[in-house]
């Protein structure tokens, strides 16, 4: 047995020291399907507790819908359960064609290839695109999962200042003697649910000769008026060379990424993208429940007008009663507290109200902006909504923090 | 030399890092990486310009963000590449 005293005494004060630093993170077991109403265990062995869920990428409600739990249960019976292979071994369906192709035509795009997740669809795509002649100029603050995917390319990395575009162009600028130069940015930022200037980000990509990348995972499905993402938003269709995004948030939730764009990119993608060719095919079922969902927002934009409905009522309400709240139009709602025992405080407060939420502090946030990020879904009605605002209420009065502002809220708690 | 070193440093992470209307002031201590004002990604600016600047090539090894964490730090880096 090699796993030595040294070796388990390193992992267990490794293990104390993300304690120690107040960033370990417990599971709370649900045990119920993912809906606006769950019931949940936490801590573990504690009585299961109905809650409402306002911290799902449910976005479009279809996680649990009958719709696509029945399709679900089609691709079980017609195309079975697995299978065992990558892509190109034995592991392609007519349905995984047809949902590259229906996703396709959702975007706006010129082709699509599926990964098993976005985070795959992003660790592969920069090796395919890029090499050590080119620039990858991206906003400082992408999703770890491009952090990770620049890192296993060796194009030289250039970053801006968050959606900062004098900035950008900075760096377009001194970027000028490189092959390629690719411009790389989320749709939409998971935690403050801010929206890339795209229109201005297109711009200056045709002024310096560059391409763009938009990783649209928490936007495809419902930003811009027909859902189809932060470039149908933005009104910059077609001029966006590479979008990755994932089945795990609106389009269903399961799991399941994609790169979808220009035609030859793709391609290159099926030939060399090692997370595509080293790792299994997305099953039959998921498959299947992910095509009926672009059907189901293809034929009809209700589920993402009512997101669009709750998110403003919610945003209204939540300011007239006082929170100090990041402006936007966006379904991801941050909740500003500045201070992070004071965001973990109240979120443990709201849960004992039956509303779940999760604060959010320094790393994952930068320094001193700690929140709690609600995320609103179509699935919410608006009595649950109602519900959220009154526990919201009452446990921001317990804290004296209504119709404070910034500096008012940092002076009674601090940093 | 030293403090025009350090005042072009300082000037640069300024410019790189902050925002026009930010409060924080950046002197030869500031933590820069613990204190959050540049991230272990946004690093990377900060490291091609002293190698452009100063027409060095920093090993990854050396490109830690212990290295990067202040100013006085950098520059006890930069002695090591005889830049004083
Ligand atoms: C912006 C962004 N990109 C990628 C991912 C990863 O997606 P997946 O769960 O499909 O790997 C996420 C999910 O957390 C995300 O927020």
């Amino acid at each position: 047995m090699a796993y030595s005293d040294k070796a388990r005494g390193y992992y267990d004060s490794e293990i104390k020291g993300i304690q120690g630093a107040g960033t370990f993170k417990e599971e709370r077991f649900i045990a119920s399907p993912q809906a606006a109403n769950i019931t949940v265990e936490f801590p573990a062995g504690a009585p299961h507790k109905e809650v409402l869920n306002f911290c799902a990428n449910n976005y479009l409600g279809l996680s649990s819908h009958p719709d696509v739990v029945a399709a679900a249960h089609e691709g079980l019976k017609e195309r079975g359960y697995g299978m065992s292979s990558v892509r190109f071994i034995c592991g392609t369906q007519d349905i995984h064609k047809e949902l590259e192709q229906k996703l396709t035509g959702f975007l706006g795009t010129e082709d699509t290839i599926l990964f098993p997740s976005c985070m795959d669809a992003n660790a592969g795509v920069f090796d395919v695109v890029l090499d050590k002649e080119d620039a990858m100029i991206a906003d400082r603050l992408v999703h770890a999962s491009i952090v990770d995917g620049m890192r296993l390319c060796k194009a030289q990395l250039f970053n801006y200042k968050h959606s900062n575009m004098e900035h950008l162009e900075e760096k377009l600028k001194e970027t000028q003697d490189c092959r390629f130069r690719l411009i790389i940015t989320d749709g939409v930022f998971s935690m403050d649910g801010d929206i890339a200037k795209l229109d201005e980000i297109c711009d200056l990509a045709d002024k310096y000769d560059a391409m763009i990348l938009v990783d649209d995972s928490h936007a495809s499905g419902f930003m811009g008026k027909t859902g189809r993402g932060t470039h149908e938003h933005c009104g910059v269709i077609g001029r966006i060379d590479v979008i990755t995004t994932t089945l795990g948030k609106a389009l269903g939730g399961a799991s399941g990424g994609c790169v979808s764009g220009r035609k030859e990119i793709v391609e290159l993608c099926r030939q060399r993208a090692r997370p595509y060719l080293f790792s299994n095919t997305v099953p039959p079922v998921i498959v299947a429940a992910a095509s009926k969902v672009i059907d189901i927002i293809s034929n009809t934009t209700d589920r993402r007008d009512k997101l669009e409905q709750n998110t403003i009522y919610f945003r209204e309400k939540m300011t007239a009663a006082g929170f100090d709240i990041r402006e936007g139009i966006h379904p991801i709602v941050p909740i500003m507290l500045y201070n992070a025992k004071l965001a973990q405080d109240m979120a443990r407060d709201l849960y004992g109200e039956g509303i779940y939420v999760i604060g959010f502090s320094f790393p994952v946030v930068p320094k001193g902006q700690a929140r709690i990020r609600v995320q609103l879904s179509a699935g919410h009605e608006k009595e649950h909504i109602d519900r959220a605002i009154a526990a919201f209420t009452k446990i921001g009065d317990k804290y004296k923090i209504l119709g404070k502002k910034k500096n008012e809220i940092i002076e009674m708690y601090g940093l | 030399m030293n403090e025009e070193l350090k005042k072009t440093i300082i000037e640069y992470i300024k410019r790189e890092y902050l925002e026009e209307d930010a409060p924080e002031e950046v002197n030869e201590s500031t933590p820069l990486i613990s204190g959050g004002i540049v991230d272990s990604f946004s690093m990377v600016s900060l490291k091609t310009f002293l190698e452009k600047k100063f027409s060095i090539k920093i090993p990854d090894d050396k490109a830690t963000p212990e290295a990067f964490d202040s100013v006085n730090n950098i520059m006890n880096l930069l002695k090591e590449f005889n830049v004083t």
